[in-house]
């Protein structure tokens, strides 16, 4: 943090290694060790507050802006679910609060109008999909830890990194200001479907609020395509001497399929976009026919809205992937770090990695079983969602074998990774449920399929993020945060999330239709009305948890204890670098790498870990343990 | 009963705080006046394993709580014959999954406090064991290609109904209500075409320009019947948005998309009367619902539906004959060419 950037200086432009063949890497770290002793000079470069903090190009700074646009992003969200989680337990009652947050348009007398509900709903899932667990969970983390695990001074282009956050940052000011247009913001779900999401006669959301929606989302997928293709470059051509892919961290494996499945899906969700631009703006039929709204029949004929959805969930099935794999990367790390035990089944992981990130592009049709696709078609997609949850077993059963026999360090950030492994059991499992075509007939769309997703793709996703941010915060902002308001802060999470997804399940079993804006129409629910309630309760007492967070976060990045170079005993390289951020990463040359990153608690070595920059033992090379 | 929830609860939080208190307090004793140290130690790894144990403990018995007492407040029995067969599929894997649940959960809880940190001890360096990985990857594979076959079975059952001797309708929903359209005495629905929508007159926008299909056809507005025991096919079409007809007590669904047909078939097996009985609710209703977003009064749009005996739904088809044909709805409202094509039969 303390270095400034110039690119004349060949030891600072990391673009200059990827000028520079891999087998030449050599050359890169003597060039790196000639300059070395003008290190020094860096302070005769005085770096502006502007390319330090604003449009820095460092990855560790912009690994910092994403998490801290993505919390601004999430507390946003989590408000907005709040509110709507009020109008669903009391849905008559009046809250002052909603009145003064919304107005007399959105909630006159403090009672929410169904209009706004849906807004809030729309938001609510694009912000924590796209915005926090898309951008701010890759984003932060494929940006701090790709160079600082692979072994490399920066990302392969620092520029397109930091033009990659800022069209997300772009992106997200203008998600966040289409809240106050006139007509409202987006409000057609967040999976916005035409015809609802092209005709504003339908809903008033889905006029300017929805051009902003869809602006902001095109320039979305802008940063995700940067960044994704510079984290892919990066791995496949900036790994330090002796970093094979076999010897790469799953943190790493997981972020390269990320940023792969992110290349391949959303060029797709663009298109499918821009012509619903056309169809609103421009008069095309491609995804309108024969509709008659607002007293006249629209002239458009010939398309079809069940294309959007194809072309939707082309993007939105990997999208679950996208959210998910970089979390269970974190967890690997995490999990093997503080069990003092090697990731049981490394190739296996690796592996099933490979595996879900391929089914995962060849199974969106299960989120359209009853849009009146072909049987045979519904047939296909029940087998390939299915076969999913192989990879998905084995990766569980290999996370369980790693706590097994091992010395497990109950860190903040393990209680997180238990936690999300315990999300994804519970959330996977129900997949089963809705994978399966016929069961998927009477449970689609309902509440069930909100406790699943919530639990296994939100829960867990964000419990990951949660794990990556205590174990990296040393690494991020060279100090602690505080461990009990850590253990507190889970536990209350961990708690409330349960409480919130779990009873869901029963609302879905119950028939109640997912987007309702309240349930007293019909009298078959009023039996389980009480749910919600009881739901809201645990989102209210969740939502204050975050708190705690917040405030451990904010302080402890100023006030923390100062964190030590190594402080959770690890063997992976960015444990090697010192905790003062310097441009540049290491001060000396790169290190090399001699062996994989999950030498725990190896039987030739006294202490519980070895850092894959310790050359192999001769014991080790005669006993062939060569990782 | 959410007030015992909140009380519990509350109970819960200061007991977490409490133990909290106590962790710093024996903490600060052992180290005698050392550093906090934001590293877990070993009392942290204690105390938290513990936790872990309680917490998977206390969790299977607020899931065990919320499922007795809502088990009977869930859809009652199927009253369609695929339901029938949908719910044992559904009850089936809800087992696997439950058992698959506990079992990993208990593991999960047990390996985490067994193995809880002791500075003295040294994990056991295993990476990996080729057979163990065998067993768990064949073994679910084994499992879901069971479950797939009997998906898929049934799927496959309840997509292709029997379609020539159902009594035929059409449900066609628009913004935010649902209309029920019967074939009528020739057994055939009659033509549309969306140009000629007229909320007033052609509400559902039926075409006669071509052939008179569609003058027979009973539109019903309020409530629709169907009867027991009898293949019912049918036919989905909406007006502006996409749509979604749910019958959950039927476990039918599918969605209604402008711009083409879709289409649906079950056989109801229980009477509106029956199922009073079953239920023990006099007051109880079928009901259709939309369960796609559409719009602000989304959660407003239903529909009553009423499953009589043959007999009562035979009279019931006769009644409505009467008054609610598209020809006496739309009255003198026909196009001239209709009147030409009438003059012609």
């Amino acid at each position: 943090m303390d270095t400034n950037f110039n690119p004349n200086r060949v030891e600072n432009a990391a673009e200059t290694a990827i000028h520079i063949p891999k087998k030449s890497l050599v050359d890169t770290q003597d060039l790196h060790d000639e300059h070395h002793d003008g290190h020094d000079d860096h302070e005769h470069h005085e770096e502006t507050f502007i390319t330090k903090y604003i449009f820095s190009i460092d990855h560790k700074m912009i690994s910092k802006q994403f998490l801290i646009t993505a919390i601004v992003m999430g507390v946003i969200a989590m408000m907005m679910s709040i509110l709507f989680r009020l109008q669903l337990a009391w849905p008559k009652d009046s809250f002052p609060i909603l009145q003064t947050f919304l107005g007399d348009k959105w909630a006159p007398d403090g009672v929410l109008k169904p209009e706004f509900y849906l807004a809030l709903v729309t938001i609510h899932g694009t912000i924590m999909v796209f915005f926090v667990l898309t951008g701010g969970l890759s984003g932060t983390f494929s940006n701090l830890l790709i160079p600082l695990q692979i072994g490399a001074r920066d990302m392969a282009s620092g520029f397109l990194n930091m033009l990659s956050f800022w069209f997300f940052f772009l992106s997200s000011v203008i998600m966040v200001a289409s809240f106050f247009v006139e007509s409202g913001p987006a409000s057609a779900g967040w999976t916005i479907y035409p015809p609802l999401s092209a005709l504003p006669q339908g809903i008033s959301g889905s006029g300017l609020g929805m051009t902003m929606w869809l602006v902001s989302m095109a320039i979305f997928v802008v940063s995700s395509l940067i960044g994704s293709l510079n984290y892919i470059v990066t791995v496949l051509n900036l790994r330090t001497r002796g970093m094979s892919m076999t010897r790469l961290p799953l943190t790493i494996w997981t972020f390269l399929v990320t940023a792969i499945l992110g290349v391949l899906s959303f060029p797709v969700l663009f298109a499918g976009i821009l012509l619903l631009i056309f169809d609103r703006s421009l008069g095309t039929s491609f995804y309108l026919s024969d509709i008659f709204i607002g007293g006249q029949a629209l002239e458009q004929t010939g398309g079809s809205p069940i294309l959007f959805e194809h072309l939707f969930w082309f993007l939105g099935h990997p999208e679950v992937y996208i959210v998910l794999l970089p979390a269970l990367g974190i967890t690997s790390e995490v999990i093997s770090t503080n069990s003092r035990k090697p990731i049981f089944g490394y190739r296996a992981m690796i592996t099933s990695i490979l595996g879900i990130g391929f089914l995962s592009f060849i199974v969106w049709g299960h989120h359209m079983f009853i849009t009146g696709m072909s049987p045979f078609l519904g047939s296909v997609f029940t087998f390939t969602t299915l076969l999913i949850a192989i990879p998905s077993a084995v990766k569980v059963f290999n996370y369980l074998t790693t706590l097994y026999k091992g010395n497990v360090r109950f860190t903040p950030a393990m209680l997180f990774s238990i936690g999300l492994l315990s999300f994804f059991i519970s959330g996977g499992v129900t997949g089963l449920i809705l994978g399966d075509s016929a069961l998927d007939i009477n449970v689609h769309d309902t509440y069930f399929v909100v406790a699943h997703f919530h639990i296994v793709m939100g829960s867990a996703a964000i419990f990951g993020m949660f794990a990556g941010v205590y174990h990296w915060f040393p690494k991020m902002f060279g100090r602690m945060l505080n461990k009990k308001l850590g253990y507190v802060h889970f536990w209350a999470t961990f708690i409330s999330a349960y409480g919130v997804f779990y009873p869901m399940h029963f609302l879905g079993m119950s028939g109640v239709p997912r987007r309702y804006y309240e349930l007293t129409n019909f009298a078959m629910f009023d039996n389980v009305t009480d749910i919600n309630v009881m739901v809201t309760y645990f989102a209210i007492f969740g939502a204050s948890a975050q708190i705690i967070f917040l405030f451990n976060f904010f302080y402890s990045a100023k006030r923390g204890q100062v964190a030590t170079e190594n402080p959770w005993e690890s063997n992976t390289l960015e444990w090697t670098t010192p905790v003062e951020h310097i441009h540049g990463n290491w001060p000396g040359a790169i290190p090399e790498v001699y062996r994989w990153p999950y030498d725990y608690s190896n039987p030739h070595h006294e202490a519980d870990f070895v850092s894959q920059i310790t050359p192999l033992t001769e014991k080790e090379i005669a006993a062939g343990d060569t990782h | 009963m959410s007030t015992i929830l909140i009380l519990l609860f509350l109970l819960l939080i200061v007991g977490v705080l409490y133990q909290l208190a106590k962790v710093n307090e024996l903490a600060s004793v052992l180290k005698e006046g050392a550093q906090q140290d934001d590293k877990a130690t070993q009392i942290d790894s204690a105390n938290q394993a513990n936790y872990l144990v309680v917490f998977i403990a206390s969790f299977f018995v607020f899931a065990i709580w919320v499922a007795a007492k809502y088990v009977d407040k869930l859809l009652p029995v199927a009253a369609s014959e695929h339901g029938g067969k949908i719910d044992q599929l559904f009850n089936i894997t809800l087992i696997v999954i439950t058992l698959v649940f506990i079992v990993t959960h208990i593991a999960l809880a047990y390996f985490a406090w067994k193995y809880k940190y002791d500075p003295n001890r040294k994990a056991t360096f295993q990476a990996h064991d080729s057979k163990l990985e065998m067993i768990w990857t064949v073994v679910p594979t084994i499992v879901l290609t069971g479950m797939i076959i009997y998906g898929l079975g049934l799927w496959n059952e309840i997509l292709y109904p029997e379609k020539d001797n159902a009594v035929k309708l059409e449900l066609y929903a628009q913004q935010f209500a649902w209309t029920a359209r019967y074939a009528g005495t020739d057994g055939t629905l009659g033509d549309f075409n969306y140009r000629l929508t007229d909320d007033t007159k052609n509400p559902l926008a039926l075409d006669i320009s071509k052939n008179t299909k569609a003058n027979d056809d009973l539109i019903i507005n309020d409530e629709f019947h169907l009867p027991k025991g009898k293949e019912v096919f049918f036919n989905f079409r909406s007006r502006d948005i996409i749509h979604s007809a749910y019958m959950p007590h039927f476990r039918a669904q599918m969605n209604c998309v402008p711009g083409q047909t879709t289409q649906f078939g079950f056989k109801p097996i229980y009477t509106t009367e029956e199922m009073r009985k079953i239920t023990n609710n006099p007051k109880f209703e079928y009901q259709l619902l939309c369960n796609k977003i559409c719009g602000g009064s989304h959660y407003n749009m239903g529909m009553i539906i009423v499953i009589d005996e043959p007999a009562d739904y035979a009279k019931w088809v006769a009644e409505q004959t009467k008054t609610k044909t598209f020809q006496t709805l739309s009255g003198a409202t026909k196009t001239p060419e209709a009147k030409k094509e009438m003059a012609n039969l």
